[in-house]
Parts: C-alpha cells; sequence; structure tokens
C-alpha cells in the first residue's frame, strides 16, 4: 500500500512541476523549478503542512526535491529546539548532510569517470 | 560618386561574379545518418572526432574541411589572399584557431548561424572589388559546444520542446575565385538586424524568421524580381516550424515563394530521428549548400538559387538578462 | 505591416508565432511525469523500506536512502541514460532528488576539459548551487522565526 501512495504522491508532485513548466514562459527553466520546489516545501513545513504528507506517502513525498526542502526546514526547526540560536545556523544541513554530501561525492567521481556522450 | 555596382537598398551586383571553383564539407555522426549524408565529403563517426574536448573536435572539422576545400581548388593555403570564417563559440574560437593553423590572412567573422553567407557576400565583394584573387570562406557548429554554450549542458534531463532544433555538427568551407569554372555569385543582399520581440532560446526560428522575410523581400524589391525568377529560395536553419513563418511574413509583404522554398534545418534529418523541428547552427545550412545543392546545381537541375542564412544574435548573458533575441539574415544569389 | 509601427509588428508576429509553433502535447507529458516521477518514488520507498529493514531509523533510512537515489542518478548521468529518460519523463525526472543530482553532474561532467577547479568543481554547483541558497536561506529564515515566536 505505502508503494502505491508513494507513487501516487511522488507522481503528482511531479505533474504540478509539468504543469509549470509546459503552462509557463520558457524563463521557467529546470533550476527555477528545482529552486522553487525546495522553497516551496520547506515553507510548506514550516507552516506544517508536508509532515502529514510525509507520513502519509513516505518517499512519494520525500523524493521530490521538495522533500529536500522539508528536511531543511525540519533541521532549522530542531536545531532552535537543541541549540538554540545557533541551531537557526547549523539545523538546516544537518538534517540534509548526508543527501548534500552524496551528491557532491558521487557528482564528482561521476564527472571525473564519464565522458558526456552528447 | 555613387556605389555603382549596389542597387536598391541593400544589395550588389558584381560586375565580374565570383566563382564556387571548390567547396567541401565534413559532417557529424547524426548527420551523416540523415537524407544527405551521401552528399558529404566525410561523414565522422564519433563526435569527439578523436579529440579531447567537442571544441576541439568542432576546430578540426573546420581545419580539414578548410584544407580539403583548398586542396579541391588545386591551390595550396599560401594562394588564398583571405580567409573569412566565424562559428559560435565565445571569441569564435574555432576560427580563430583554424586561421592560427592555415597561416593565411584572416578576417574573423561573427553572424551566428548567417556567417556562411556573410563570409560568402564580403569573399565576393573582395573578389569583385578587385582585392583578391582567390578566398577561403567557411563555418564550424558543433551539437555539444553550441547546446551548453546557448542553452544546457547534452546530459541533462531537460525536457527539449517541439520547437527546438538540433544543432548540426559539421562544418563547410569555399573557394572564391576571380575565375575559374563553377557556379557563380552573382548577387548579395546584406540583411539587417531585425527583433520583433521573440526572446525564447530554444526556438530561436521564431526570431530570425523576420529577418530572412525582409531580405528575402528586400532582394527582390531591390532587383526588381518576382520569386518565378528563381528556381529555388533557400534559408539556412529556420526549421519546420520557421520555415512556414517565412513563408507566412513573406505573403504579407506579396511574394508567394511556397512552391520554390526549401530549408536546409528542415531537411538535414529524418523526421524519426527525433530531432523535433529539424536542424540549426553555422554548418547546417553550410554543409546542406556545399553538399547538396550545389551538386544538384551542378549536375543541371538548378539553375538560379537565392541561399538565405540566418543567424540569432544572441547571447546566454543577453537572455538572462531579459533580452529578445535579433535576428539577422544575408542572402547571396548563386547561379550555374 | 512593414509601415506599422514595432509594437503592433511584435504583436501581429506573436501572433503568428503562437498559430504556428506546435503546443506541448500536455497530456502526454503530464502522464510522463506521473508514471517516472511516481516510479522513481517507489524505487526510493523500496531502498527506504530496506534499510529500515536493516535496522536504521526512520530518519538514517531516510538519508541513506538519498544517497542510494543520488548515487543511481549520478551514474546514470554518467552512461548518458538519464537524459533519455528525460526525454519521457520531463519534470518526472527533474524534481525528484535525482534530478538534482543529474543537474550537478551534467554540467560538471561537460567542462570536464576545463579542470578539475573551473571545470569539475565549479560547474557542479550551475543548478545546484542556487538550489542551496535558497533551500538554507529558506531554512535560516525559518529557524529565525521559529526562534523568536516559537
Amino acid at each position: 500500500m505505502i508503494f502505491f501512495k508513494a507513487f501516487l504522491v511522488g507522481g503528482l508532485i511531479c505533474v504540478v512541476a509539468q504543469l509549470l513548466m509546459d503552462l509557463t514562459s520558457y524563463k521557467i527553466t529546470p533550476a527555477h523549478i528545482l529552486v522553487g520546489f525546495v522553497t516551496a516545501g520547506a515553507l510548506l513545513s514550516a507552516f506544517g503542512f508536508y509532515q502529514p504528507l510525509v507520513n502519509w506517502a513516505g518517499a512519494g513525498a520525500t523524493v521530490p526535491l521538495s522533500g529536500f526542502g522539508h528536511l531543511i526546514a525540519q533541521g532549522a526547526v530542531q536545531g532552535v529546539q537543541e541549540k538554540g540560536l545557533l541551531g537557526v545556523f547549523s539545523g538546516g544541513i544537518t538534517t540534509t548532510a548526508t543527501g548534500i554530501t552524496a551528491a557532491i561525492v558521487f557528482g564528482y567521481f561521476a564527472s571525473i569517470f564519464f565522458r558526456a556522450k552528447g | 560618386m555613387t556605389a555603382q555596382k549596389k542597387v536598391g537598398q541593400q544589395t550588389v551586383w558584381f560586375q565580374n561574379p565570383p566563382v564556387i571553383i571548390a567547396a567541401a564539407t565534413i559532417a557529424g555522426q547524426k548527420e551523416g545518418q540523415g537524407p544527405f549524408a551521401k552528399s558529404f565529403d566525410k561523414v565522422i563517426d564519433n563526435d569527439y572526432y578523436g579529440e579531447q574536448t567537442w571544441e576541439k573536435a568542432e576546430r578540426r572539422m573546420l581545419l580539414e574541411v578548410m584544407q580539403n576545400a583548398v586542396r579541391k581548388a588545386g591551390l595550396t593555403p599560401g594562394n588564398i589572399d583571405y580567409m573569412l570564417s566565424g562559428d559560435l563559440l565565445n571569441q569564435i574560437i574555432s576560427a580563430n584557431f583554424t586561421a592560427r593553423d592555415l597561416g593565411i590572412p584572416f578576417l574573423g567573422l561573427y553572424g551566428a548561424c548567417s556567417t556562411m553567407l556573410e563570409s560568402s557576400a564580403i569573399g565576393s565583394m573582395l573578389i569583385d572589388g578587385g582585392f583578391a584573387e582567390y578566398v577561403l570562406v567557411g563555418t564550424s557548429s558543433h551539437y555539444g559546444t553550441a547546446e551548453r554554450q546557448f542553452r544546457f549542458p547534452t546530459e541533462q534531463g531537460v525536457q527539449r520542446p517541439l520547437h527546438a532544433q538540433w544543432t548540426v555538427t559539421g562544418a563547410s568551407a569555399m573557394v572564391l575565385a576571380r575565375s575559374g569554372s563553377g557556379p557563380r555569385i552573382t548577387s548579395a543582399t546584406i540583411g539587417k538586424v531585425i527583433d520583433l520581440g521573440q526572446g525564447d532560446p530554444l526556438d530561436m526560428s521564431s526570431a530570425m524568421a523576420p529577418a530572412a522575410a525582409d531580405t528575402i523581400a528586400r532582394h527582390l524589391w531591390d532587383t526588381g524580381r518576382q520569386p518565378g525568377d528563381y528556381d529555388l529560395f533557400l534559408t539556412g536553419d529556420l526549421g519546420i516550424y520557421g520555415s512556414k513563418l517565412v513563408v507566412s511574413l513573406l505573403g504579407q509583404k506579396g511574394f508567394n515563394i511556397d512552391d520554390r522554398y526549401q530549408d536546409c534545418g528542415a531537411m538535414i534529418y529524418f523526421p524519426e530521428q527525433d530531432t523535433h523541428a529539424g536542424g540549426s547552427g553555422c554548418a547546417c545550412v553550410g554543409v546542406v549548400t556545399c553538399g547538396h545543392f550545389l551538386k544538384e546545381m551542378a549536375a543541371g537541375g538548378l539553375k538560379r538559387m537565392f541561399v538565405v542564412g540566418t543567424g540569432a544574435l544572441l547571447s546566454p548573458c543577453s537572455t538572462q538578462q531579459g533580452e529578445t533575441i535579433p535576428g539577422i539574415s544575408h542572402g547571396v544569389l548563386i547561379e550555374s | 505591416m512593414e509601415t506599422q509601427p514595432l509594437e503592433i509588428q511584435k504583436k501581429q508576429y506573436a501572433k503568428i508565432v503562437k498559430e504556428i509553433r506546435p503546443k506541448p502535447p500536455l497530456l502526454r507529458n503530464l502522464a510522463g511525469a506521473f508514471v517516472v516521477g511516481g516510479l522513481i518514488a517507489v524505487i526510493g520507498q523500496i531502498f527506504l523500506n530496506l534499510y529500515q529493514g536493516l535496522g536504521l531509523s526512520l530518519q538514517e533510512a531516510g538519508a541513506a536512502e538519498s544517497a542510494t537515489l543520488v548515487f543511481l542518478a549520478a551514474l546514470l548521468t554518467g552512461l548518458g541514460v538519464y537524459d533519455e529518460i528525460a526525454k519521457v519523463g520531463g519534470a518526472g525526472s527533474i524534481v525528484p532528488i535525482t534530478g538534482f543530482a543529474n543537474s550537478m553532474v551534467s554540467p560538471a561532467m561537460e567542462y570536464r576539459g576545463e579542470g578539475l577547479v573551473l571545470g569539475v568543481g565549479a560547474r557542479l554547483f550551475t543548478v545546484a548551487g542556487p538550489v542551496l541558497v535558497f533551500g538554507i536561506v529558506t531554512g535560516w529564515a525559518i529557524g529565525i522565526f521559529y526562534y523568536f515566536f516559537r
């Protein structure tokens, strides 16, 4: 069942992005979409709307980049709870550290080992 | 004294029309699987062409095609008075570095994808003006170098819209001479930069079509001719939808060229090659004209064709700053 | 048309362009985005369950799952497969964290010729940079807000 929910929510979030891309001007590039989804995810999370989605759909809500934003927001809040003002600065990165490091390390090695096919 | 060889506002007639004594082409893998595969002198089987980067591969293609054209003309680089060339890369490095290797006096040009025609027009003027015996003109483009410079890296997962075009990998060159045998460039029309407010860098044909229509109409007005006087109007890289735009715009100006009009970009790939709206890039008009159409002309099928190169004069910087895309278009009249 | 003011010419031309330019195949694109985006989420869920089954906490398993997806996306980008998936998937392959990884590897790989520092190092962040900047700034602002108003 969780797989079905993940599929549904993950797919629907991407449908929203596809609509944004196809129905708006060419000025919306993939970079804008990614930035928009991270920011939107963080804001939704701050208002408490994103966690219920994660609880219901699991990876369906965490795999899209809005989940990344949710993680940053969650981290910031946790950081404040644990360390106060300093946590504001460290929290967001703490929760996302694994993803960011993985992306940088694997990205680095992939760029070195492979050659663009064109 | 007035300009004796100029007619109308933007057109010149050559008194001693320069002869295209040799033409050479080289094309990439994808182009080599297209309808014109057999008309290219050489098809490379890998877009790196044995080099470390795509830029170097593009440069190598341009160098080889230039050398090949000179050889076909029975000349050596030392015989050539001027080399006129340009490409799409920043500071036209493909042309600059090729000129370095060839050691021919060099004028670098930038007309985006119209460069082949821009160089042909200026080269013809140099010859007819008595400033040169032989002029080498040519240009190159490469899918990998152009995509990442103007749009996105090729491996980035970006869905290309249906109106997007595919940059042609290839290079072409011609040797123009004061005398000799071959088709002649009898007239040239230098275009104005025209911008009708299109800004999508994935749809440059909409930005270029008004320039193409303007140059074609201007040529006909300047010369007092009608479309029926020509066998063919050939545009460079407007692609499938840009071609429709140019026909429509010319219709508004009172010219119907539909029955004798073709576009290199719309023809260079098969539909199943999944390029969407066709080819683009400096090499597009170059390899198709120098490959297919000059051969057809030599075979006697074509007598008079007006070839129009179209360039989109944008840069990634201008796009990011929200500017629209100005278009340019130059035409030369080639007669057998 | 020739003698009309430029602004009117532009408007008229925009109309012609709109008529002739093909519309994006919206239904097909949406279906592609839904299926590909959904499948990537399902793959994520499979790894999530797997790692939880191995004894990781939900949070740890989530992190490991992200890292796995990122690894796979970097690999597929390197092999030249990811952009083929994106042809069908559109936003479905851009929005998941795999698209984030793809947006890092693809420019870095192509600018490899410009050296390890300014080619690979700098280009890894062509898209990732802005994402991190806006993500972190938003997170920071949320933290500040929470600190003062909780």
